[in-house]
């Protein structure tokens, strides 16, 4: 930002700036086409007002709940949920997929458990854990665990599986310990893989989050904000209440997963080297 | 030890971890400590599923499911596929779809249900357009990078040898993109097979097997949820490894692009 701000007094950046301005004109051009498209529609009264209100209204009501705090509580007590759940997944399903990864007993032990449950959907377990644990928070919480941890276990366990045979047994004539080759080859080896199944749980754990927020009726959050919003036909509430989620699901995609991936990459360029 | 006799102790462990497992939610569940309406016992699971698809109300449900991914499925396929060719070819095309791909695929798919269920009524075309709105985003992407990972050198050989735009597109293209496409369509189907359980316990309608489990819930029927849980997996697993599986050999395989067989 700034070094484009200092160079906008010479001609040259003009050149630089010009595509600059192309991309972005480029990535709102599909928006303004679907926005207005949207907006003839639901001027036109081809649908029901309330079922498809302007995006005057919908960008209203947005302003006004987050104003008014609601929007803002129903997100944070989802990215709460969002995070508890998750950061079970990543304890329990790192330790488990390391232990199948390295132990051929606990492999034994714990694939078959695994690849019975991993197949079935995340949201089937739903009612089951809602009779056993009751509704509310624990129960939604701990399925949004229950249901990340299956990639995180993968691919911990591929991740160890796939250290190189030879790094551990160099370590070990070079006289390494059994703690030392597993913070010092192991760990390190099956690191690349591990963060891969941590996004891909936090990413699986973000899709199932909102259905479970609404079949597990709890006081805040984004899904059952949608869902309650529907009991009222309040369409333009509803889609403020996607909004957020898309822009939620947005900010985790921009800046944990891509981070993750880039330092796995990272990771991978010092591994191979 | 050979491997033979490792194998074979792997099974033997695997069986005897099941048996443990089963052994211990029976003795739980006999031992009357939990209410018997929350933790049913094996015998009675099983004779539930058994009465359930001699009945034909379980498969019943289990069509209606099916029915409705494999709708919404193909609809993802027949809309992903050449959309995500398009894009791989046409960079104008790309430069209009892509922002509005990435602006909607952050959305879970369950976030839409409330909406379709506004718009669409309960029943069939809420869970269908829920299924393909989950199943469409994997499948374009995979398409989209499949056929920009051709091997450019190929395109100029084919070229050079006097292929034209159709012998190229369908001799080099294709082919060269399908080991991504195939993994578009496992991953499709799984998003599909998610979407369709879920959008069936919100959006409720008559039959299905998401169904089966939410009403189950609110008359205790234990033991008919944990008989569809059975349902639902076993027709996840059947697809993902002997359908998908089956086609990955027919096709990827065969033509030499993939050498190695993941599990």
């Amino acid at each position: 930002m700034n070094d484009t701000a200092v160079l906008s007094a010479g001609s040259k950046p003009h050149a630089r700036e010009l595509p600059r301005l192309r991309l972005i004109a480029r990535n709102v051009f599909p928006f303004a086409v679907v926005g207005s498209i949207w907006e003839i529609v639901a001027w036109a009264g081809v649908f029901p007002h309330r079922l498809f209100p302007t995006l005057e209204e919908i960008a209203l009501s947005f302003v006004q709940l987050t104003i008014s705090g609601i929007l803002p509580h129903h997100a944070i007590e989802t990215l709460i949920r969002l995070l508890s759940g998750f950061a079970l997944a990543a304890v329990f399903g790192v330790a488990i997929g390391v232990a199948m990864g390295r132990s051929r007993r606990a492999e034994d032990i714990f694939l078959p458990l695994v690849s019975i449950c991993a197949p079935i959907p995340g949201l089937a377990y739903a009612p089951l854990f809602l009779l056993w644990f009751g509704l509310g928070n624990f129960s939604a919480v701990l399925l949004v665990g229950f249901v990340s941890a299956f990639p995180v276990i993968f691919n911990s366990w591929t991740g160890v599986k796939a250290v190189k045979e030879i790094w551990v047994r160099s370590a070990q004539s070079m006289g390494a310990d059994d703690r030392r080759l597993f913070s010092h080859v192991i760990l390190p080896g099956a690191l690349p893989y591990i963060l891969t199944g941590l996004r891909l749980g936090l990413a699986q754990a973000w899709r199932i989050l909102v259905a479970v927020e609404m079949l597990a009726a709890v006081p805040w959050g984004l899904g059952w904000m949608i869902f309650g919003a529907r009991e009222f036909l309040n369409t333009d509430v509803m889609m403020a209440g996607i909004a957020v989620i898309a822009i939620i699901g947005l900010a985790l995609e921009k800046f944990v997963f891509e981070k993750i991936e880039h330092y796995t990459v990272v990771r991978w360029g010092m591994i191979t080297s | 030890m050979t491997k033979n006799g490792q194998s074979f102790r792997s099974i033997a462990r695997g069986a005897i971890t099941l048996t443990v497992a089963a052994a211990l939610y029976e003795a739980a569940a006999r031992s009357g400590y939990f209410a018997p309406a929350l933790l049913p016992t094996l015998p009675a699971i099983a004779r539930t599923l058994f009465a359930m698809i001699a009945d034909g109300s379980m498969i019943e449900h289990a069509a209606f499911t099916l029915y409705r991914v494999m709708f919404g499925f193909s609809l993802a396929v027949v809309v992903g596929l050449p959309l995500g060719v398009l894009m791989a070819r046409f960079q104008r095309i790309e430069h209009f779809v892509l922002p509005l791909v990435s602006a909607l695929m952050p959305i879970p798919s369950f976030a839409l249900v409330p909406l379709f269920m506004l718009w669409f009524g309960i029943g069939n075309t809420t869970t269908v357009l829920i299924v393909f709105y989950a199943a469409t985003f994997p499948m374009l992407f995979n398409t989209w990078s499949g056929v920009r990972s051709v091997n450019p050198i190929w395109l100029r050989a084919a070229g050079a040898m006097g292929a034209d735009e159709n012998s190229l597109f369908w001799k080099v293209i294709i082919p060269g993109a399908s080991p991504f496409i195939i993994t578009g369509m496992r991953q499709a189907f799984l998003r599909a097979w998610i979407a369709v359980v879920g959008a069936e316990m919100i959006a409720a309608s008559d039959w299905g097997l998401g169904w089966v489990i939410f009403d189950a819930k609110e008359f205790l029927n234990t033991d008919v949820m944990l008989a569809a849980l059975v349902v639902i997996g076993a027709i996840g697993f059947v697809f993902e490894r002997l359908v998908f599986g089956s086609l990955e050999r027919a096709t990827v395989q065969r033509w030499g692009m993939v050498r190695m067989v993941k599990g």
